[in-house]
């Protein structure tokens, strides 16, 4: 039973690196536009296509539960968050901003989806062992 | 506070977070099978509505105070390790795999109006606890 022991530990690091990285570009771009969560969601929706290519059947590593429990689950599903980008969403459309708002959850979206495709395209590309 | 305890609140924080997903995902796969992300369209819905609700009721014009730190415990931590984005691309794209087109479109379209209006409906209750 290390399955819990791996997604704490993984989420733990997840959120972590989720608030010094939305923090830095924040800081860096300014918070009219959630610039951080949508970079934070993007980079995460690359990295656990990545990760499902190598564990599905002929990836890399097939079936590893390790990092399923530990990359997957608990690395990404730490790092992203659907929370904040609903938050900050609301936070936009409550302000009168819509083009902002929709233009959030378009990007979300789009390029969340691009972002793991081609995570599991180029994870598919690794020889397994 | 120093960054160094801040970072600490927010990993503890997304460790139960990450785990009550991680439970919760168990729990909907058992209950309804993984045919359809019923369990990650679930959790997201329950974080936003914590979320959207927490927010506003601790919020400058709330009528609960939460020290900024705790404010980062429950917002940034749990509730940001709670819910996921990654999951929630994955399995859309696992469905557009599987040659699922509409099961894929229903994901997106339900995770965002879910997700949406629970951040709003918890906006709007938390609103009125406030009067």
């Amino acid at each position: 039973m290390t399955a819990p022991l791996w997604v704490g530990l993984g989420s733990a690091l997840g959120g972590m690196a989720r608030y010094a990285f939305s923090g830095f570009v924040a800081r860096r771009i300014g918070e009219i536009f959630p610039w951080g969560t949508l970079l934070v969601n993007i980079s995460g929706a690359f990295v656990i296509g990545l990760a499902a290519a190598a564990v599905a059947p002929g990836g890399a590593l097939p079936g590893d539960l390790t990092v399923r429990q530990l990359v997957m689950i608990g690395l990404c599903g730490g790092y992203t968050t659907f929370s904040s980008f609903s938050l900050q969403t609301l936070a936009l459309a409550r302000g009168g901003d819509w083009p902002r708002a929709l233009g959030n959850i378009v990007a979300s979206v789009g390029l969340c989806l691009i972002a793991v495709w081609a995570g599991f395209a180029l994870g598919a590309l690794i020889p397994e062992g | 506070m120093s960054p160094l305890v801040t970072f600490l609140v927010i990993g503890i924080g997304s460790a139960l977070g990450g785990l009550a997903r991680y439970g919760c995902g168990l729990l909907a796969a058992a209950l309804w099978g993984a045919l359809f992300p019923w369990g990650t369209i679930l959790i997201n819905l329950i974080g936003s509505f914590v979320i959207g609700g927490f927010a506003t009721l601790t919020g400058p014009d709330g009528r609960v105070y939460v020290s900024p730190l705790g404010r980062q415990f429950v917002m940034v931590g749990l509730c940001g390790g709670y819910t996921t984005f990654s999951a929630f691309s994955l399995e859309t794209l696992e469905l557009l795999q599987h040659g699922r087109p509409l099961a894929a479109a229903a994901n997106i379209a339900l995770s965002l109006l879910f997700g949406l209006l629970a951040v709003w409906l918890g906006h709007v209750i938390a609103q009125r606890a406030n009067l």
